[in-house]
């Protein structure tokens, strides 16, 4: 089954590029006799190019050449024309690239109005083309950032299309929320315009904070530079590009983009490869969303270094487990552990088995909260094939309602702005806009709000069970 | 007779492939401890019952097997052909590329109808093979949603196709702190829809069969390989060949029947659990040693005090005084009452067993004839490389625990009405659960008021 990205923006694609680096990789690394197999077929095609360019798609045998199942878009061509330069460049054609000149000026308007109207049919063909190549495609997945103008408009414009193209394909969306010094002084109203597209259009959110990624990867280089744990600790493969499949310069963001790669690698993990517990992504959304709205999830993963010692003892698997809940771990600045738990998945990689994943869960529970009408809410996968790099892995999927906050702050920054009609006219100037917008946008936010709230007030009250059906004996 | 295996999901399709390779690798093998007619003629019965013949030799087991996605079914077929002694037909499998999701609905409303036809072809193949078909075996777990509810769908389909063939459903209760968020609800939907077109349900509980691993087999990190294995020698010990008739008869053609027979008596009440004893790591057993009296002592305690292995039983509870009619409130609290037992002895000296403390009345329900409310099957045929096996097949309240937690817990969750919307977008509606909680409420009355 295929899932299909979709970069939009510069964020977006950024990440984008680490993904596809770390897919090829991950993929080098199992598929040893290079042939194309059902797991590389969830990512990628493989073309004939023996008689140049464009062949046709060759289902089953020796790879001959990857092309990446992706749409690129971004209204700067930057980014984009740097990974087509760069080692990644026979891994795309041009027919999965969607680019202009101008940028979105970080204004949400132009990006979901402007270029969303302006681009419309050609999204959707190429999104037709790409569907026919797939014999299933499960699932789509929107790459970008909320902050700016085209992966927060023209990304939520995508998802907009999507449903209305594909309603049965699930949607998951991975956006990188803007921090509080974010530099890019509209972006909460680009944010909060995009949330009301997220709570309306989108199957799945995965809420990613920069501030978070900082403080991860500050903390990695810490460690191995204090030399506090010695000389087990290398250089790690979950936010470097080292052993990459090409070799790339370091940019500054990479190793916070290669987390979000790593997130997204791992949450398709069990549906590419086998495990004696299989979790697909449609089994994630159905688990993990108890109510249509309540579809964000807060993501941590574990280990974030590695380590040279090849025998791990189970203590060590349990420190990744106990990770997975500490504050610091998670991906967004949020503490789930504090607030209330609606659902929670685990999807181990490597060599974990049942009684590991028991074992764990017997212990962290009783430090949990979770919702009365899902006390015993665990969703579990095992898979086999580990990240490159390590023995195994955890990825922690939670409903909880420790997103509040992020919201409320978003919610803050937003009314800053709005109150003193800053830089409104800006957006209100662009056709299709009108101050409802704005309030809808705002209202949507803060209904949101409000459904969390409702939730924390049961926390910690008294369980009262309903009452069974009566039977006439 | 032969019986058709029809393997469902991923749970259905490993624990499938873990049972044909108990059956195989026990009727390969040299330690059966009893005379070469009486070998071969079990090896032949087996091999009618579950396997049918190729040019090639290897056994082709008679199974089909059915996912909506690809990698379980693959890795199966590849797993069993490797082993060089038996295979599954390369034909006999269906799958699709996108799961189920965990979604009984789509299970149920989407796959079932969509891909019905192309199954019941397979089964209806395999069906044909068969000199004389003895019914079906199904295996799910009732927690994801290709077994659970494409399973409910096939089961219906299968009585719907072969009204007058026995049905058993081989189900896989799943861990009680979740495999599956909406296990609970999947759990409910299934058994619900199973109880209307099964005949009977073979239940193994995950917690159980866990424990036995950990405190029993000695594993210390347990995979749901060792699960599976362990399963599957419990339900080989049920269905390897055995004499239900007493010496002399000749191996059994219709176990399915038979077990039917003695076990289900009424509809109502059609849940079975499993025993098995001694159950210990494969490097012990040349070093362990059972009488048949110490078996049966123990595998009867465990019956009437709801032990799920030979450890930690409560030896406390006892039977009520048999009097001419007890109210059911008046039976000493942890007794687990039983409406229908089956034992099964296998190994050395297996004939002239006493089994008189099975027959006790106080046992039973009162409605039911003693006689006719306990069998047992035997064969000196020893059972994959134990000396002595002892199976214990009971429709008693031995699930109803379970069955009220399951209940219980997807109740709670229903009131609040969290995930309906995934199913209703399928087309089971709420009125469709409270169907199923209601068939629920009413089997749990009924094993209750025993």
């Amino acid at each position: 089954a295929v899932s299909l990205p979709f970069a939009v923006g510069q964020c977006g694609n950024q990440v984008g590029c680490r993904f596809w680096d770390l897919a090829l990789r991950e993929h080098a690394a199992v598929n040893k006799k290079g042939v194309y197999d059902e797991a590389l077929s969830s990512f990628f095609r493989n073309v004939d190019t023996r008689s140049g360019g464009n062949g046709p798609d060759i289902y089953k045998g020796k790879i001959c050449s990857l092309k990446a199942r992706a749409l690129l878009i971004d209204m700067e061509e930057g980014v984009v024309n740097e990974i087509l330069q760069g080692p990644l460049r026979d891994v795309f054609d041009s027919k999965q690239l969607i680019t202009d000149v101008s940028g979105s000026g970080n204004n949400w308007a132009v990006g979901h109005k402007i270029y969303g109207c302006q681009y419309r049919e050609n999204i959707v063909e190429k999104l037709r083309k790409m569907a026919e190549h797939c014999d299933c495609l499960q699932c789509f997945f929107i790459i970008h950032s909320m902050g700016g103008g085209t992966g927060s408009g023209l990304g939520t414009f995508v998802l907009n299309l999507l449903e209305e193209e594909f309603p049965e394909v699930y949607r998951f969306v991975t956006s990188v929320y803007p921090s509080g010094e974010d530099d890019v002084i509209t972006s909460p109203y680009n944010s909060v315009l995009a949330m009301k597209e997220l709570n309306e259009h989108a199957d799945c959110v995965l809420p990613i904070e920069n501030e978070s990624l900082f403080e991860i990867v500050n903390k990695i280089n810490q460690m191995i530079n204090s030399g506090k744990l010695g000389s087990t600790v290398k250089q790690s493969l979950v936010t470097s590009s080292a052993g990459s499949a090409k070799t790339l310069q370091e940019k500054p963001f990479d190793a916070m983009n290669n987390i979000v790669a790593n997130l997204l690698l791992n949450l398709t993990s069990s549906a590419r490869f086998e495990g004696s517990l299989n979790m697909d992504l449609n089994e994630i959304s159905m688990n993990l969303v108890p109510f249509p709205r309540l579809h964000y999830l807060v993501s941590s993963l574990t280990p974030l270094y590695t380590l040279a010692d090849v025998n791990v003892p189970s203590r060590r698997l349990d420190q990744m487990f106990s990770d997975a809940f500490s504050r610091d771990h998670q991906l967004i600045q949020a503490d789930p552990k504090h607030s209330l738990y609606l659902a929670c998945a685990l999807l181990v990689r490597g060599n974990v088995q049942v009684s590991d994943l028991r074992r764990n869960i017997e212990r962290l529970k009783p430090s949990l909260h979770f919702v009365s009408w899902n006390q015993e809410g665990w969703k579990t996968g095992l898979c086999s094939v580990p990240p490159v790099g390590h023995s195994h892995s955890l990825l922690a999927l939670a409903n909880n309602t420790c997103v509040k906050p992020t919201f409320i702050e978003l919610k803050d920054r937003f009314m800053k702005l709005y109150k003193k009609k800053a830089h409104l006219h800006h957006y209100l100037q662009i056709d299709g806009m009108e101050q409802s917008c704005f309030s809808e946008a705002v209202s949507s936010l803060s209904d949101l709000i409000e459904e969390y709230n409702e939730l924390d007030a049961t926390k910690g009250g008294p369980r009262i069970d309903p009452s069974r059906l009566k039977i006439a004996v | 007779m032969s019986i058709v295996t029809v393997q469902l999901g991923q749970c259905g399709n490993q624990i499938g492939h873990e049972v044909f390779s108990a059956l195989c690798s026990d009727i390969r093998g040299t330690h059966g401890l009893c005379s070469k007619k009486e070998n071969q003629s079990y090896h032949d019965s087996c091999k009618e019952r579950f396997f049918c013949e190729e040019e090639s030799g290897v056994p082709v087991a008679r199974a089909v097997l059915v996912d909506m996605e690809p990698k379980v079914i693959s890795q199966t077929l590849s797993m069993a052909a490797r082993s060089g002694h038996w295979k599954y037909n390369s034909h006999s499998h269906f799958c699709q590329k996108q799961g189920s999701g965990n979604n009984w609905a789509s299970g149920y409303s989407v796959h079932g109808p969509r891909h019905k036809e192309a199954i019941m072809n397979l089964v209806q193949k395999e069906a044909e093979k068969c000199d004389r078909l003895g019914g079906f075996f199904t295996m799910m777990s009732m927690a994801g949603g290709t077994g659970s509810g494409l399973g409910a769908f096939v089961t219906q389909c299968l009585r719907d196709a072969f009204p007058t063939s026995f049905i058993l459903n081989h189900v896989i209760w799943p861990y009680g702190t979740g495999e599956v968020i909406v296990q609970n609800y999947n759990s409910v939907l299934t058994l619900a829809h199973l109880y209307q077109s099964s005949d009977a349900l073979l239940v193994h509980e995950n917690d159980v069969i866990h424990k036995i691993c950990a405190q029993l087999m000695n594993i210390k990190q347990i995979s749901f390989r060792d699960v599976n294995q362990v399963i599957a020698h419990q339900l080989g010990s049920v269905f390897q060949p055995t004499h239900t008739a007493g010496e002399g008869s000749g191996y059994s053609r219709n176990p399915l029947g038979d077990l039917m027979e003695t076990l289900v008596a009424h509809p109502e009440f059609k849940l079975l659990g499993l025993r098995n004893i001694p159950q210990m790591p494969e490097n012990s057993l040349a070093y362990s040693s059972f009488s048949w009296p110490g078996l049966i002592k123990h595998l009867r305690q465990m019956l009437i005090a709801n032990a799920k292995m030979e450890e930690g039983i409560d030896w406390q509870v006892r039977p009520p005084h048999h009097g001419s009619s007890i109210p059911s409130t008046n039976k000493p609290l942890h007794f687990n009452t039983s409406i229908a037992n089956l034992v099964i002895l296998r190994g050395k000296d297996v004939h002239g067993v006493d089994l008189g403390s099975f027959r006790d009345p106080s046992l039973y329900t009162a409605w039911l004839n003693p006689q006719d409310a306990f069998r047992a099957w035997e064969t000196p045929r020893a059972f994959n490389k134990y000396e002595k096996s002892a199976s214990l097949v009971s429709n008693s309240q031995f699930l109803l625990k379970p069955l009220d937690s399951i209940v219980a817990k997807a109740w709670n969750m229903f009131a609040s009405k969290a995930y309906l919307h995934q199913y209703t977008k399928f087309g089971i509606q709420e009125e469709d659960f409270l169907d199923c909680f209601t068939t629920l409420e009413q089997v749990i009355s009924s094993y209750t008021n025993l």
